[in-house]
């Protein structure tokens, strides 16, 4: 039986990681399905409406209309999208520098190890949403962004290199642990005998090995770059509206929570699915990919 | 002892220099400057007169004197005007911080009730229903977002049952009244550490059982709750007051946020005005403040499980 599918089988005695990976997939085809969606229902997503403020679900408007009478379910579908490939982004971009630090740490140890890890429990430790607040805050034409910085894509990829810069962390911390098991195997002791220049070694044979927590990790850091990046669209310093986030839909819902209190609750749900199922995932690959890491955790 | 101290205490330090110098930047890449502010509020300004401002106040010189300039200050107390509240930053500070304080002390006491006696339940029968549920829930409080559990509370206390208030701050006077306040807030970031914290319990009450000396204790005939409240809870203590202790960074943000969702005027909001207000002075201290406090809290949690712990060796640990 190979490794693949040794982890398959490990994986799928998981049922909630299972449920996980379901209804992830679930809410990734709805939110994908959202342009057809409105084109079958023959509404516009965008469509202002006041004559019909907080209009109760029909069979065109599934789940209600909002303060401006914008279609809900077409909101939300659309905010997932952004939502989520944010999150993906983000994920990615915390995941390769988790990996840089992680693998650069775990490869040549000694002061480089320390430095490094102290450096991550540093972060770790320190009050995360206040800092991201003034991260947020920051000025781009300060930092020498023209023009571009007034433009939507900016706004974007801007939140997605303020959480990255703080969920980098746990992909750090496990690719260093998986680097540190690896570099004790007989080929990497064979290829560092032969002579093979170090950078090598850590990129072509370390690597390909920590690829299992690698993937755990990205998977883990995506439930935290979500919440982070819901909490600062929520205080207005993340995705600007009219772009629509499940975090910046739930900006004004406390202030309409006695007229419509549903719309307090929809993107808020959504946030909380999302989080969870890629939680549980994570834990599932967990312990199909990288069941000693697990054992570990367990006893701590 | 002594050489893990002051490894400890230096590596603590030089954190804390190393986040100024971070801070002090980043603060000083928030739009506009104080000279900005000083033009909006008097168009009549030339623009000789500003520079003439730039060059009273410093702000023409290299970023590096500067910071070596608010550094000096810093270091003598001295950490100038807030715009907001035209006072001493220093002097701004005490009551939303004894306000945090409350609001903090009140919802860990709360997460406490909660968290120790179903972590206990749970890691002391592992594999049964009662742990299946209580891991679910956790996972299910690790996924919440802070602000969506706070309008889920004002949902139903508020809005539905009418019990607590959805604001935290009081207009009548009043013990009682200020309570029914601040109940929400309490219990809303109360729920929110409650989940750490049982799995923490959980976690470290499983290791403890699974120790040689508690089947000496189950061996000889001891009932298992003298096992758990007398073997067992003691040493699951230890590794859960010092991870409490490392998530006080986790605790700012989390009271940030309910400090926002209920209008409570604590740490949190007060650094978010200063941030959306331009009040540079403000924002930069309150933030070097959290820091500051983040960073003790861990120190005295690393000291603290190494002077319970007989089995962690101080050597070992300033190795690490």
């Amino acid at each position: 039986m190979g490794t693949g599918t040794r982890a398959w089988h490990r994986f799928r005695g998981h049922r909630f990681g299972l449920a996980g990976l379901v209804l992830l997939s679930l809410l990734v085809i709805a939110c994908l399905s959202a342009g057809w969606l409105a084109g079958a229902l023959g509404i516009d997503p965008e469509a202002v409406d006041l004559f019909s403020q907080y209009g109760a679900p029909t069979s065109a408007h599934l789940l209600g209309q909002d303060d401006l009478g914008r279609d809900v379910l077409l909101r939300l579908l659309a905010g997932g999208q952004v939502s989520l490939s944010v999150a993906f982004v983000a994920a990615l971009a915390a995941a390769s520098i988790g990996t840089a630090i992680g693998l650069a740490a775990g490869y040549w140890g000694g002061w480089l190890d320390a430095v490094l890890m102290r450096l991550v429990d540093s972060v770790i430790a320190l009050p995360l949403l206040p800092l991201l607040i003034v991260l947020a805050a920051i000025d781009p034409a300060k930092l020498g962004f023209g023009p571009w910085a007034e433009e939507q894509s900016f706004g974007l990829i801007r939140i997605v290199v303020i959480v990255a810069a703080v969920g980098w962390t746990t992909p750090a911390r496990l690719v260093r642990g998986a680097t540190l098991a690896a570099r004790a195997q007989g080929y990497v002791q064979a290829a560092r005998a032969l002579g093979v220049a170090p950078l090598a070694i850590a990129v072509r044979h370390i690597l390909p090995n920590v690829s299992g927590p690698l993937i755990v990790a990205t998977t883990l850091a995506m439930g935290q770059v979500i919440l982070f990046e819901s909490a600062l669209s929520f205080l207005g310093l993340g995705i600007q509206p009219p772009t629509p986030s499940w975090g910046n839909m739930l900006t004004g819902a406390q202030e309409i929570i006695w007229q419509a209190p549903m719309l307090a609750i929809y993107p808020g749900l959504a946030i909380f699915l999302t989080v969870m199922s890629v939680n549980f995932l994570g834990d599932a690959l967990q312990d199909a990919l990288a069941p000693r890491a697990t054992e570990r955790q367990d006893a701590a | 002892m002594l050489r893990f101290l002051t490894m400890r205490l230096a590596q603590s330090l030089a954190v804390l220099v190393l986040m100024s110098v971070a801070i002090y930047g980043l603060i000083g890449l928030m739009p506009g400057d104080p000279i900005d502010l000083a033009l909006s509020a008097d168009p009549r300004l030339t623009s000789d007169d500003i520079a003439r401002l730039r060059a009273l106040y410093g702000l023409d010189e290299p970023w590096a004197h500067r910071y070596w300039a608010w550094a000096i200050q810093a270091l003598q107390g001295e950490f100038g005007y807030s715009r907001l509240f035209a006072q001493p930053v220093i002097s701004t500070l005490a009551e939303p911080l004894g306000r945090t304080l409350l609001l903090m002390g009140g919802s860990f006491a709360v997460a406490l009730a909660i968290g120790l006696p179903a972590g206990m339940a749970a890691g002391a029968r592992p594999h049964s229903r009662l742990d299946y549920v209580v891991n679910l829930i956790c996972f299910a409080g690790v996924a919440m977002p802070a602000f969506w559990l706070a309008l889920l509370l004002i949902l139903l206390f508020a809005v539905h049952w009418q019990i607590f208030p959805a604001s935290a701050v009081a207009l009548e006077p009043g013990f009682a009244t200020q309570l029914r306040h601040l109940a929400l807030p309490i219990l809303t970031l109360g729920l929110l550490q409650a989940g750490g914290i049982t799995r923490y319990m959980r976690a470290a009450m499983r290791e403890a059982l699974s120790a040689d000396h508690i089947r000496t204790a189950r061996a000889k005939g001891l009932s298992e709750v003298g096992v758990i409240w007398g073997h067992a809870l003691r040493n699951a203590m230890i590794p859960v007051i010092s991870i409490l202790a490392l998530d006080v960074g986790g605790l700012f943000s989390g009271a940030l946020i309910v400090e926002m969702m209920f209008g409570y005027p604590g740490m949190g909001k007060l650094l978010f005005d200063a941030v959306m207000g331009n009040d540079y002075n403000l924002a930069l201290v309150a933030l070097l403040f959290g820091t500051g406090v983040t960073l003790v809290a861990n120190l005295a949690a690393d000291i603290a499980y190494a002077a319970v712990d007989p089995r962690v060796s101080f050597a070992r640990m300033s190795d690490a």
